[in-house]
């Protein structure tokens, strides 16, 4: 009988060819564009899905833009439970043009690389960007985007620190997984501050953030408190908080724009639903009289709301099998577009999950409506609708 | 003394049309004995297919008692009277009702779907019921394959196939040229005669009546007395 | 073409015959028009907010390459020789009609963020931070930007550490009530009035006394001089002027373009997001409106006959297939726009990633995005009802009757 109702439903859902075809069109393209979008917005966490627990990061209590004197390094690495720490600059440079726009760090090399085992690179290659006061350190991705290789010259032009810079690739790292963020790019923050304290004194012997390295993740709250009540008071006060915090500090800076692309996601099984609701309300309507005559040959209402369920839930497992088998080759094509924006760009596991669910929703709704229709549907009516 | 296969007592049968009650069927009173094969006739709305309708069960009395076999069928629940249709009764279609989807034996196992057997005695059964009907070499085929006369023969496998004492048939010839309406009939009067099935039939054709054994008219919802036929000489 | 020769009445009232597939088509489309109408109204809202902000009698100007107020620095020096330099409106005391701003960014926590600082966010405390501007502006800086007006309390005393908050910042964030006091830059701020200006950037701001900033931030440079020209259109021989003086490394741009600039990234991010989903997703809709007209053909075979026979022509029978699906589509285009309208009601409050600093701006329905989104909706309908409508004119006659 189960069998039986499978071959009957899928030879009903395949019976319009060009209709079912549309529809599984309609479905693939819906659930494919779901995945992108939630890939879309699990990239925006991407930097606070890849932060380490053992790091804290310490910046100006009044804003990011605030730099911190960097003799509070001595300090805080005296502070009970810190194991290191490092400090980096914002530099915001445009390389040739605003639109090539790629984070640039100037970081103290050996202590801030320690702190960021995920940013693999070559013994020889760390050791050569060490040595060189002008050499800077790029990620795979951002090299593979300009075309850069070790030895080039790549220069920028400051738009906080006015002038045109010029550096020399010393390293490529790569990523310890999928996770890490391969389009940065960071410099000798000496090389930074002797230029700044040339013509700014007053600038000089800052950092924009500190990165301590702690021994207990466990301790976060703890550490962060002693920092920061270190400072309290004083002409700069800090706030320290654990880096996950701190870059979904950032997304929430833009949280808006999160839950836009959130909701249009929705929207579009929404749209979807009525489309597919839509086949499946038309199907049932043309079936009313072989539905009835099932119904007096004896098959019982429930049977025939099994039977159009079941024809719903294969177009939709049929649209949502190819819009997700899609999905990992529209990923890796839109990523290779978007990689200035989104560092990291991967279906996630959850991404399929909720497009599964998605597909069933969908299935499940559009069969609800007809499926009822016809099992309400007088046999007597129902025959009358032949012809 | 054998129990009538269908007995009526008042039934009656009106419907609510814009506000206004319609009397179908008034205050009907009759009984079919087992065997017998009668055709039901009259002018387009005067009510015989929801007489048919009713007794056949598909569709509900506004009052009364329709026996069927012992059972007051009137008094069953939708469940209950669904699976009284399934063993008790055999349906032809005008237009042959066939699932465009399936083939023709498919088409024929449909009702044994609600029975115990297995796919092996469905198959079986099938067969036997489309040998009857003469389309053995034709049980793969598809509806829209089949001319009008092969679907109803089809429709008339998938009607006895279950072994119901009762087959119903509205209008079977409606829709067919003479001679396959012809060889419908014949089949129809073995189902009958050989078989021993009690068969009600609707149809407004005078021809198509003849093969019964005895005519009943319906007009303006109220029967007329019954007209006895020698049994059709085959 | 004699629109006589199409049975009208017939196209309408088979849309009405078939109501849940009627609902349910227009209903995708509705949804397609939604998303479309919405963003438009975002990138116009978005646009008019930063063209709004700046007047064009106004001349900003920075240190060359900056780009934002927040990356740039002006000695006092080189402000005096501009105001000494370009052709300053006067007001009516006869003082030049310019400000000397120091503009930071300070972190505020928006309403709904409840945790205390260095906390990791678990729930229920949610961290919510945004960079907002305060600006400090100089005797003039409220004279150059009437658009901007007091609508609670009173403004700030020059010399002292009061401030007042934009619109957007009051009603946003956590703290910035009349009367309370924000700690920044080791000294508390006193909040003693609200302004308004309107679907400006400046509702998202923090006003206070430039100098006291300078004092508080310790800084030495201004961020940007604002001024107004006495003649608007006498900027492009000031710029010309001012940019042959040696001794100044400024650019100077009109208020408006400095504004409009500002916005480009995101300008450009929100109209890209937004074609690119309202193609996908008419698609989407495309295809539900083909599905529904190819049924309506195959349902309706017997009737194509019947019209054909009763002598109407092949074009007359693919146009009033035509039309329908044009229908079907203006009553999705209609709905959507209606839902879209309603967004008016909401404001989004987001960081610019230009200047890192939030902005606040809302949806704006124009008589060209009610133009455009009706056409859109048109050019779904008659994308998705050529092809069953071509299908319904080609039917044979004789053939199309006999399904009747």
């Amino acid at each position: 009988m189960i069998l039986f109702m499978l071959r009957m439903a899928l030879k009903n859902a395949l019976r319009h060819r060009l209709r079912a075809l549309l529809t599984l069109a309609g479905i693939a393209l819906a659930i494919l564009s779901f995945g992108l979008l939630s890939t879309v917005v699990s990239a925006w966490y991407a930097g606070a899905d890849a932060a380490s627990d053992k790091r804290l990061i310490t910046r100006s209590a009044i804003s990011l833009v605030f730099p911190l004197p960097i003799n509070y390094g001595e300090k805080i690495r005296a502070v009970e439970g810190v194991t290191s720490v490092s400090w980096a600059n914002w530099f915001g440079g445009v390389y040739i043009e605003e639109k090539n726009f790629f984070p640039q760090f100037a970081i103290e090399p050996t202590s801030y690389l320690r702190l960021y085992p995920e940013f693999h690179l070559e013994d020889a290659e760390l050791a050569a960007f060490i040595r060189d006061r002008q050499g800077c350190v790029v990620g795979r991705k951002l090299a593979q985007r300009f075309g850069w290789k070790i030895g080039d010259r790549i220069p920028l032009r400051g738009t906080i620190y006015a002038g045109n810079w010029s550096f020399i690739v010393r390293g490529i790292y790569t990523g310890r997984d999928s996770g890490t963020d391969e389009n940065q790019f960071f410099f000798h923050w000496t090389y930074l501050n002797e230029w700044i304290t040339q013509r700014y004194p007053r600038r000089g012997n800052s950092s924009g953030v500190f990165v301590i390295g702690i021994r207990d993740g466990g301790e976060a709250a703890l550490i962060s408190e002693r920092v920061d009540s270190l400072f309290r008071n004083s002409l700069a006060e800090t706030l320290t908080e654990t880096e996950k915090a701190f870059q979904l500090g950032f997304v929430a800076m833009t949280e808006s724009i999160v839950l836009a692309i959130q909701l249009v996601s929705y929207v579009v099984i929404l749209i979807i639903m009525a489309v597919m609701a839509n086949t499946m309300a038309m199907s049932a309507r043309e079936r009313t009289a072989e539905y009835a005559t099932l119904k007096a040959l004896g098959f019982s209402p429930g049977v025939i709301g099994w039977l159009i369920l079941v024809e719903s839930l294969l177009l939709c497992a049929i649209g949502a099998g190819i819009g997700i088998s899609l999905t990992w080759p529209a990923v890796r094509a839109v990523g290779q577009a978007l990689d200035n924006l989104f560092p990291v760009f991967n279906v996630a596991n959850s991404t399929v999950w909720l497009q599964v669910a998605a597909a069933l929703v969908v299935a499940l709704s559009a069969a609800t409506i007809p499926a009822w229709r016809a099992m309400q549907v007088r046999i007597v009516d129902g025959l009358r609708a032949v012809g | 003394m054998s129990q009538p296969a269908v007995s009526l007592r008042h039934v009656s049968k009106h419907y609510l049309r814009g506000g206004q009650v319609i009397d179908v069927l008034k205050d009907i009173d009759f009984d079919i004995a087992p065997g017998d094969f009668l055709a039901l006739m009259g002018p387009s709305g005067s009510g015989k297919s929801t007489l048919l309708n009713l007794i056949a069960g598909i569709d509900q009395p506004s009052g009364g008692q329709i026996i069927v076999d012992q059972v007051d069928i009137a008094t069953l629940a939708e469940a209950e009277l669904a699976d009284w249709r399934a063993s008790h009764v055999g349906f032809i279609f005008q237009f042959y009702n066939l699932m465009p989807v399936l083939n023709a034996q498919e088409n024929v196992e449909l009702p044994l779907m609600l029975t115990t057997l297995n796919a092996r005695q469905r198959k079986e059964h099938a067969s036997l019921a489309l040998e009857m009907v003469g389309l053995s070499d034709r049980s793969s085929h598809y509806p829209n394959e089949l001319s009008g006369g092969q679907q109803q023969r089809v429709a008339i496998a998938r009607a006895l196939v279950s072994d119901p004492s009762l087959i119903v048939a509205d209008e079977p010839t409606g829709d067919l040229d003479r001679k396959s309406a012809g060889e419908i009939l014949d089949l129809l009067g073995q189902l009958n005669t050989e078989l021993g099935k009690t068969i009600i039939m609707v149809t407004h054709d005078g021809r198509a009546a003849e093969r019964a054994h005895a005519i009943r008219h319906l007009e303006k919802g109220e029967l007329s007395a019954l007209e006895m036929l020698q049994p059709a000489k085959v | 073409m004699r629109l006589s020769r199409i049975p009208l009445h017939y196209v309408w009232r088979n849309l009405f015959t078939r109501k849940l597939t009627t609902v349910l088509t227009a209903g995708g489309m509705a949804l397609v028009v939604f998303v479309f109408a919405t963003v438009l109204m975002l990138e116009a809202g978005l646009k008019q907010t930063l063209t709004a902000t700046g007047l064009a009698e106004n001349v900003v100007a920075i240190r060359k390459g900056s780009q934002t107020e927040i990356q740039s620095g002006l000695s006092r020096q080189e402000a005096s020789i501009i105001e000494s330099s370009a052709p300053i409106a006067l007001n009516a005391m006869g003082r030049q009609l310019s400000s000397r701003e120091a503009v930071v960014l300070i972190s505020l926590q928006k309403k709904g963020g409840t945790c205390s600082k260095s906390d990791p966010p678990t729930p229920p405390c949610t961290n919510k931070p945004a960079n907002i501007v305060v600006r400090g502006v100089g005797a003039q800086g409220l004279a150059i930007r009437p658009q901007a007006k007091l609508i609670e309390g009173r403004r700030f005393l020059p010399g002292s550490a009061e401030i007042m908050v934009g619109r957007a910042i009051a009603d946003g964030f956590e703290g910035v009530q009349l009367g309370a006091s924000l700690h920044f830059a080791r000294r508390d701020w006193t909040v003693v009035g609200i302004f308004d200006a309107g679907k400006t950037g400046f509702n998202s701001e923090i006003w206070g006394d430039a100098e006291q900033m300078m004092q508080a931030f310790r800084r030495l440079n201004y961020s940007a001089l604002v001024f107004q020209l006495r003649d608007t259109d006498a900027y492009a021989s000031t710029q010309k002027k001012l940019e042959a003086d040696q001794r100044l490394t400024a650019e100077y741009k009109r208020e408006t373009q400095f504004y409009a600039d500002q916005s480009k990234v995101m300008a450009s991010f929100i109209s890209i997001l937004g074609s690119v989903l309202s193609a996908i997703f008419s698609v989407g809709a495309i295809i539900g409106a083909m599905i529904t007209m190819y049924a309506a053909v195959a349902n309706r075979t017997g009737e194509i006959g019947t019209l054909r026979a009763l002598g109407y022509r092949r074009r007359s029978v693919m146009l009033a297939f035509l039309l329908e699906a044009l229908f079907l589509a203006l009553l999705g285009g209609v709905v959507g726009l209606i839902l879209a309208s309603f967004m008016q009601f909401f404001a989004v409050s987001t960081m610019n990633w230009q200047t890192f600093a939030e902005l606040a701006f809302s949806f704006t329905l124009t008589p060209i995005i009610v133009l455009k989104s009706l056409l859109f909706a048109l050019l779904m309908g008659m994308l998705g009802g050529f092809l069953p409508a071509l299908r319904a004119a080609r039917l044979q006659i004789v053939d199309a009757l006999r399904a009747a």
